[in-house]
């Protein structure tokens, strides 16, 4: 009986569902803000990669929330893994085979130049700061998995970090009330379009995002292997 | 390229379906690993590059290690 009640239920809210997507034209701009965005965000923001002028120049606050809810995933992680540490109960860790420490010695320092030319040409490029901290934070992994016995400087990686959230939520309360009406709005000049040194304050934005987002998952990585090794 | 672009989907879905049937956890992960590598593909076919590069370089690397290291750290055969 009860189960019947739910499957009827549950039939009932497909059909509304259903009914409400059928609704909406498929196919067809539901709005004019993408539009605007291909249109004006080269003129707007003066970034070539219409997906950075959005992520950092229209939707900067909502980056704003997500560089928070990482950090905020980081720091569970790491309250998490704290309160089980039993100390005392190392593995002996076999080295890694000289292929790997061979090949990480060659990789890290391309992968950590890959990774800052990611969010360094952000707005000109397709990535930017957090595709170019992942890939940074791979590098690390790379160095914790051939070399076991090394580890990241927690002080270097937390001052790191808290520099490029600070200068995220400095410079974007400047752009609040200097620049325009929304948070991170540009102060600075656009410059040529296509040039490095171009786009107003976003090139500075996603150095701060890069090493934050970079810092924050080396930080997860680390405290993962320090639980296992 | 429509057979191509198909036969990537095809590879995903049976990738996925494999990660939710195998008892072994370390083959669930790579074989998830293999549907997250499958959709940057994808995401660069559709011409969206910035999502292709966050999804190989968190989804398919990152995750994995963690899911990896989780693993490493706890039990590798399901119940």
């Amino acid at each position: 009986m009860r189960s019947i009640a739910i499957i009827i239920l549950l039939a009932i809210v497909a059909v509304g569902i259903g009914v409400a997507l059928m609704a909406i034209p498929f196919g067809v701009a539901k709005t004019q803000v993408g539009d605007h965005y291909t249109e004006s965000g080269i003129g707007d923001t003066g970034a070539s990669n219409i997906v950075t002028s959005v992520v950092v120049g229209y939707r900067a606050f909502d980056t704003l929330g997500e560089i928070t809810i990482l950090f905020v995933a980081a720091m569970g992680l790491g309250a998490v893994l704290a309160g089980g540490r039993k100390l005392g109960q190392r593995r002996d860790v076999e080295p890694a085979s000289l292929i790997l420490r061979t090949g990480c010695r060659f990789l890290f320092p391309l992968l950590l130049l890959f990774g800052a030319y990611i969010f360094i040409h952000g707005h000109l490029t397709p990535g930017g700061g957090f595709q170019g901290g992942a890939v940074i934070a791979s590098a690390f992994l790379l160095v914790y998995l051939s070399c076991p016995g090394r580890r990241v400087s927690k002080v270097w990686s937390q001052t790191t970090e808290s520099l490029g959230a600070l200068t995220f939520v400095v410079l974007g309360l400047v752009g609040l009330t200097v620049g325009g009406h929304y948070y991170l709005s540009s102060f600075m000049p656009h410059g040529v379009v296509n040039e490095l040194f171009s786009a107003g304050i976003i090139p500075v934005i996603y150095v701060a995002i890069g090493l934050k987002v970079g810092s924050d998952l080396t930080g997860i990585i680390d405290g993962m292997m320090e639980e296992t090794i | 390229m429509i057979i191509f672009v198909s036969l990537l989907v095809l590879i995903m879905l049976v990738a996925a379906i494999a990660a939710l049937i195998f008892r072994d956890l370390l083959s669930a992960v790579i074989a998830s690993c293999l549907v997250s590598l499958l959709a940057s593909i994808l995401f660069l076919f559709l011409q969206a590059p910035d999502v292709a590069m966050a999804e190989a370089s968190i989804g398919a690397a990152l995750i994995t290690a963690v899911f990896v290291i989780a693993i490493r750290r706890t039990d590798r055969y399901e119940e």
